[in-house]
């Protein structure tokens, strides 16, 4: 299996290249501003990619080839973006790149046998919705724009949805691991309608619960949109009920209804989505410029370092959020419509990937944790992007590797990671099975 | 589980499906929708980062440029315009929060030097920013300063002169003028100024009855037509009746049979009515269509600031078979409504052998290295009429300076060819009592070969076309031609 891991090395060459010709470009658009740092920044980000490159070939020689050249393409591309913005952002950034892929081999050493997290399952709940609740905490929780997102301990501030999101989904898969098949058994046709039984059905009210909280008291409407979403995917794929997704979709719906028609923050949200011309220079203002900044990009888009962030001789700014929420129409602006269609790319190979390995895998729980843990990225991605584009309400959720912000960053290396983990366990076993029983084995 | 797996996947290729829609109706199908919107500021923002190119007068006089204002990110050009008012039109302004007009708004894109989408991705690959062309006019200052002086010494009124050979624009005045530099500061009271109304071009918009100088597009049908030659003889009494009403000489003078070049000299009117009875109201309709009424003038400023000339009914141009009074359109009365722009085409197809050019402000466009990138090549709008008709004309009209109503634009030692006007226009309450009078003069010089066609027009006054306009047209013909 050592050429899965050449593959690898061979897809990073591409995300150099990338990376030193985004580099290159801003440095070459900006070097009044900027000094010629930057092309050291890109050296030390492929000493990094490279290191990590020879610690999986140690540690998971049979993992997927290409989910770590994907996040590192993705990485290389925020890093320049927000390098763009602001190269101060952009070191800090380039810490966290470097925190994050420290914890990512912190769990490959420690959870090499990752089944032992199906036996803390509880406790990993109740962590996860302990951080969801931390930002509400008296003394450390942070509000940001209206929302409750941040959480402040001394120097160290960090986004705990972002880690939350892990926890919910390493204990919806255990969780469904030991009790679809009572789901399925169980369920009942009433009215025509297949309802699973009540019974077994307490754990997955609680997570509905934690989104309406989460929609309510965090007012965090982009975590919850995407904590309920991965919750359905992985019932589907667990019980292969669509009717309990409907029922799923049912209950969500009814509840934003509810706090939408009572809780103002939330309405404010979803009229600004339905009409942000009612309001163009306050609430709507962000969601506007979002859109004029992609409609400034065309098929090409202006260029690195060209787009204007603030209006010119002031510090208000013309894209709000430019280097979070926002990041992807700047990427729309600056690369255009085709920069734009890759990076959605990226994270659709990122997603194909990731459910390659849940297809691979042999027992339930690392089938549904791979499910789990791909769905919920991607969500992720499509939340913000689909906000920005006024597909959906604009709610404020990272762009996974791309979007400066430490917590992301880290929360989504251990992503990552668990994702090689069940592939290297997945294939290594293909592979024994192939060896023993002759069976022909996929080399990808 | 397996099948669900796929199925999942499949939604998710799905949503992101959506997304590249979305991103793609955004940034190409409604981006050009979106860059129009009022609360988008970013194509303007964007704009003022672009150093935009001069405007020159035909001589290499700075009629505008931009000037840079702060530094680093914050850098951005400002619009100044040395010359103050005597370019204010046909210029106009261009400036990041009150818009643009005139020639700074239809030749925007090569002043930014917008290039297409993929001549500019070639520029970026090349880390070329993008930079402004200078556009250089034919206007020039002499003939323009002479209008403006001569306007502003007769009353309100426009001056347009074009050279007939290849419809460049050498003069185009408006009075009262407004300096561009004030539209930052004053827009609000320029445009509120209801009096003066200085931000209207009326070279171009100015849309007033032709009078007599209409006489000339009745001559031109009727030779063309064939309904008379120079020989043909038309009774012409003091006075006939035209539907029901007495329609007059303005001499009150009775002139027996005679042919165009006596009619045209004594600006007889009852000569002309009946012509232009003779002629029908289709053919002269046909004739003013080839002059370019009925029509947007083909000139280089933005559409919606040049408007057209004809016979109006309200705001509707009337045609071919609509019920006019084709005896008093052929005395240039009636509905008539012109600019000035239109008669100068006028006096220049007929200078012009009977070709009318396009008429064009811009002379050539110089890109930030000096290279002539590109170059106004004279085009043909029409031929309205045969040459022999046209140099019939011009004897007959040399006749108006010579020994007509005209002689007031008589230059020595030049042949001017030329007619005059004078409508009244008691309607027009903007006017006094007194000062009724609508005076023109349209004519070209030298008669043999000319270089300059000039229409002129005064608003409100109480002097005559020969009194007033000719004038006028004397003293910007002879800056014209002493610049030659």
């Amino acid at each position: 299996m050592r050429s899965a891991r050449n593959r690898e090395l061979i897809a990073l060459v591409p995300v150099a290249l990338l990376l030193s010709a985004g580099f290159a470009a801003v440095f070459a658009q900006e070097e009044t501003r900027l000094g010629d740092l930057s092309l050291v920044y890109g050296a030390y980000f492929l000493a990094v990619c490279f290191a990590a490159h020879v610690y999986l070939r140690l540690r998971l020689p049979n993992a997927d080839p290409y989910l770590f050249p994907l996040v590192a393409l993705l990485t290389a591309f925020g890093l320049v973006m927000v390098y763009r913005i602001d190269p101060d952002l952009a070191r800090d950034q380039a810490n966290w790149f470097v925190l994050g892929l420290v914890l990512f081999a912190l769990t490959i050493h420690f959870l090499r046998d990752y089944d032992v997290l199906e036996r803390y399952r509880y406790t990993i709940a109740g962590a996860g919705l302990l951080l969801l609740l931390a930002p509400r905490l008296p003394g450390i929780g942070q509000q940001v724009n209206g929302a409750y997102l941040g959480v402040k301990v001394g120097p160290l501030a960090f986004q705990p949805a972002e880690f939350s999101k892990i926890c919910i989904v390493i204990f919806l898969a255990s969780y469904l691991r030991e009790h679809r098949e009572v789901l399925i058994v169980g369920a009942r046709r009433v009215l025509g309608v297949t309802l699973p039984p009540l019974k077994h059905l307490g754990p997955l009210l609680v997570v509905w619960g934690a989104s309406m909280f989460m929609l309510v008291f965090i007012r965090d409407l982009g975590s919850s949109l995407m904590f309920f979403a991965a919750f359905l995917a992985l019932l589907y794929v667990a019980t292969a009920r669509f009717s309990f997704v409907v029922i799923g979709m049912g209950m969500f719906s009814l509840g934003a209804w509810f706090f939408a028609s009572t809780v103002p923050h939330v309405h404010d949200r979803i009229q600004t989505w339905l009409d942000p011309y009612q309001d163009p220079t306050d609430s709507g203002y962000q969601i506007l410029q979002s859109i004029f900044a992609q409609a400034d990009g065309g098929l090409f888009g202006k260029g690195f370092g060209q787009a204007l962030i603030t209006i010119p001789g002031t510090d208000a700014p013309l894209l709000p959020a430019a280097q979070t929420d926002t990041i992807y129409s700047l990427i729309v602006n600056e690369v255009g419509l085709f920069g734009a269609c890759a990076v959605v790319l990226t994270y659709l190979l990122f997603a194909a990937r990731g459910f390659k390995i849940a297809l691979l895998a042999d027992d339930g729980f690392s089938k549904l944790l791979a499910t789990g843990l791909t769905a919920v990225f991607a969500i992720q991605a499509f939340v913000i992007i689909g906000g920005v584009t006024r597909v959906i309400p604009l709610t404020g959720v990272t762009l996974p590797f791309v979007s400066y912000g430490g917590s992301s960053i880290v929360a989504n290396f251990v992503l990552l990671a668990l994702l090689l983990l069940i592939s290297d366990r997945a294939r290594r076993e293909a592979a024994a099975a192939a060896r023993t029983g002759g069976l022909a084995v996929e080399s990808a | 589980m397996n099948r669900q797996i796929v199925k999942l996947f499949g939604l998710i290729v799905v949503l992101f499906a959506v997304l590249v829609g979305f991103t793609s109706y955004w940034s190409v199908f409604d981006a050009e929708a979106l860059k129009e919107k009022t609360a988008n500021k970013r194509p303007l923002l964007e704009q003022q980062q672009i150093e935009r190119g001069k405007i020159l007068a035909a001589d290499g006089t700075t009629i505008a440029r931009s000037v840079a204002k702060g530094e680093g990110e914050g850098l951005r050009y400002v619009r100044r315009y040395p010359e103050g008012a005597l370019y204010g039109h046909p210029i106009g302004y261009s400036f990041v929060q009150e818009g643009d007009s005139e020639f700074e708004r239809s030749h925007d894109d090569e002043l930014i030097g917008e290039e297409s989408e993929f001549v500019s991705l070639l520029d970026e690959l090349r880390g070329q920013t993008q930079e402004g062309n200078d556009v250089v006019t034919n206007l020039d200052p002499e003939g323009q300063r002479a209008a403006l002086s001569g306007l502003e010494a007769a009353g309100f009124g426009a001056v347009v002169a074009i050279e007939p050979s290849t419809g460049r624009v050498r003069v185009m005045a408006s009075n009262p003028p407004y300096d561009p530099n004030r539209v930052p500061s004053e827009l609000n009271e320029l445009n509120r100024n209801l009096t003066e109304r200085p931000l209207y071009d009326r070279a171009t918009q100015g849309q007033y009855p032709p009078g007599s100088t209409f006489k000339v597009v009745t001559a031109a049908a009727g030779l063309g037509s064939g309904t008379i030659d120079l020989e043909s003889t038309i009774e012409a009494p003091a006075t006939i009746d035209v539907q029901g009403q007495p329609l007059a000489n303005s001499d009150g003078a009775s002139y027996g049979a005679i042919p165009l070049e006596a009619a045209l000299t004594g600006s007889v009117n009852t000569w002309f009515a009946q012509l232009g009875e003779q002629v029908g109201s289709d053919t002269l309709f046909e004739y003013m269509d080839r002059f370019g009424f009925g029509s947007t003038p083909a000139i280089d400023l933005p559409d919606d600031q040049v408007y057209r000339s004809g016979v109006f009914e309200g705001r509707d141009l009337l045609g071919r078979g609509d019920p006019v009074d084709v005896a008093r359109i052929a005395i240039g009365q009636e509905r008539l409504a012109v600019t000035a722009l239109q008669m100068a085409q006028v006096a220049a197809a007929v200078a012009n052998g009977g070709t009318l050019m396009k008429p064009q402000i811009w002379n050539r466009v110089v890109d930030p290295d000096g290279r002539v990138t590109e170059r106004l090549d004279p085009a043909v709008y029409s031929e309205p009429m045969e040459e022999e008709t046209a140099a019939a004309l011009t004897d007959a009209m040399e006749g108006v300076v010579s020994e007509g109503t005209g002689t007031n634009a008589a230059i020595s030692g030049v042949s001017v060819a030329g007619k005059t006007g004078t409508a009244e226009t008691p309607f027009n309450e903007s006017c006094g009592e007194t000062d009724a009078n609508q005076a023109w003069f349209i004519g070209f010089a030298p008669a043999d070969d000319p270089q300059v066609a000039i229409a002129v027009t005064v608003e409100c006054t109480p002097s005559f076309g020969g009194e007033i306009a000719a004038p006028i047209f004397r003293e910007v013909a002879e800056a014209l031609l002493n610049d030659e």
